[in-house]
């Protein structure tokens, strides 16, 4: 299992009704520390199939959503927990980090 | 056990795997988790790298690299080094992940990072208005005021690009004059959005959760006075990255890896040094790919006379010997220590 994709359209309820923990990835094409993180997400994603959720959210095509949530660097990733933005990562980091800060939701 | 592993994947790193790779020494590239392809994957247009008419887009030439270097043999490996074993015959390289990777040479190519300013606000505010990578970030200023920190290639890369998108990209430098290239400046000067704050020093960058401005001082008189912005781009440097060999290999005053002469071999023998880890000078994609160049020569030839022999230790060692003592003069004769 891979991380999908959502956008404007769907945000409401893929993210904010959603019922679990959902990391929301903002990332462009043209970024290139953005497809460096994607696979380790994809592979969060393949590890951790009930603990969270992860989605993909193009900010090229959805600039809506990175202006409401203040997006100014990505790869920027939120998780949102009933409907609230809870932990912010900022940055491409290794996987081992990326798990660091989002332990709360692995264990 | 490896012939040879290379660490790190920019220009340096990926053509010393190409050459190692056409010699057939299997070269394991540790390329890093997230930061494969070095600086220039921050990078547009790559407009001075040969062969490239019509330039190319860093990335896209990152990743070329990389499948000449694979085509040929070479392993990459998307881990970080956190431990390095280079005394001995045998090299060690521990990884993120834990594996260890043993070898009879390392070729060390890990660059350099950016420079901080080294004020209060930068971390927390980093990515939230602060930011070392316009390419990555541009993006998120339309229509905005910023500024960008810097007086070289790269600071007049950055503005330029910068108004793509911001209205207003004023350009902070603590001096008079650049010491970016002839064609960057001019290239900044023509562009209108861009405005020079000239004789100024960025002493504090203002905001709680987001980037509203940055206290100034004029390094003429002292006077302070507040820059009303949202985004502060920094682009006033690179440091080698040597943080994983300090107190294993010699370093140079300027912090880059020390080398004998010309090539790229290091204190240590065996352990070879490239890119601009080894460079404070000239720091191009094309000097860097040299370098790697060098890297993989020596290496090969180091192997060959390890292959040889069997004791080249010894030998090695008396090389070193007898050349330590001239380091300052090798330095003083180049003017700037082997790229």
């Amino acid at each position: 299992m891979t991380a999908k994709a959502t956008t404007s359209a769907t945000w409401e309820q893929d993210v904010l009704q959603a019922e679990g923990p959902v990391l929301v990835d903002f990332w462009a094409a043209w970024c290139g520390p953005c497809r460096m993180v994607a696979p380790i997400l994809d592979e969060i994603q393949a590890d951790n199939p009930d603990k969270i959720t992860v989605l993909k959210l193009n900010v090229d095509e959805n600039p809506d959503l990175a202006m409401k949530y203040q997006i100014t660097s990505i790869p920027a990733m939120k998780v949102f927990n009933k409907g609230q933005v809870q932990t912010t990562i900022i940055g491409a980091k290794p996987k081992y980090a990326i798990e660091q800060d989002l332990a709360a939701y692995l264990a | 056990m490896r012939q040879v592993i290379i660490i790190g994947s920019g220009p340096a790193g990926f053509t010393a795997a190409i050459y190692a790779a056409r010699a057939n020494l299997e070269p394991l590239v540790v390329a890093s988790s997230v930061e494969v392809g070095g600086e220039l994957m921050n990078t547009t247009d790559v407009e001075n790298f040969p062969g490239f008419p019509d330039g190319i887009q860093g990335p896209e030439l990152m990743e070329k690299m990389q499948k000449q270097a694979e085509r040929f043999g070479a392993e990459v490996l998307y881990d970080d080094v956190v431990e390095l074993d280079l005394a001995g015959a045998v090299k060690t390289v521990k990884l993120g992940s834990g594996a260890v990777h043993e070898a009879s040479s390392v070729i060390f190519a890990t660059g350099s990072a950016y420079r901080k300013l080294g004020l209060p606000g930068e971390e927390r505010l980093s990515g939230r208005g602060v930011s070392w990578c316009a390419t990555c970030d541009g993006f998120f200023f339309r229509e905005r005021t910023i500024a960008v920190v810097g007086g070289g290639d790269s600071a007049m890369e950055e503005a330029t690009f910068l108004t793509r998108f911001a209205s207003k990209v004023y350009v902070i430098h603590r001096k008079d004059s650049l010491r970016a290239s002839k064609i960057m400046q001019e290239r900044a000067f023509a562009n209108e959005k861009i405005e020079f704050v000239w004789n100024t020093q960025v002493v504090d960058i203002l905001g709680e959760d987001a980037v509203t401005g940055v206290l100034l001082r004029s390094t003429v008189d002292g006077s302070t006075r507040e820059l009303p912005l949202e985004g502060l781009f920094v682009a006033i440097g690179n440091d080698p990255r040597t943080h994983l060999v300090h107190g294993k290999l010699e370093l140079t005053p300027e912090g880059t890896i020390w080398v004998h002469g010309r090539s790229s071999r290091t204190s240590e023998p065996g352990v070879f040094a490239a890119g601009d880890v080894v460079d404070p000078t000239y720091r191009q994609a094309v000097t860097a790919a040299g370098s790697g160049t060098v890297a993989a020569l020596d290496a090969e030839h180091f192997l060959a006379a390890l292959e040889q022999s069997g004791e080249p230790q010894v030998a090695e060692a008396i090389e070193i010997a007898t050349e330590t003592p001239s380091r300052a003069t090798d330095q003083a004769e180049t003017g700037v220590p082997a790229a």
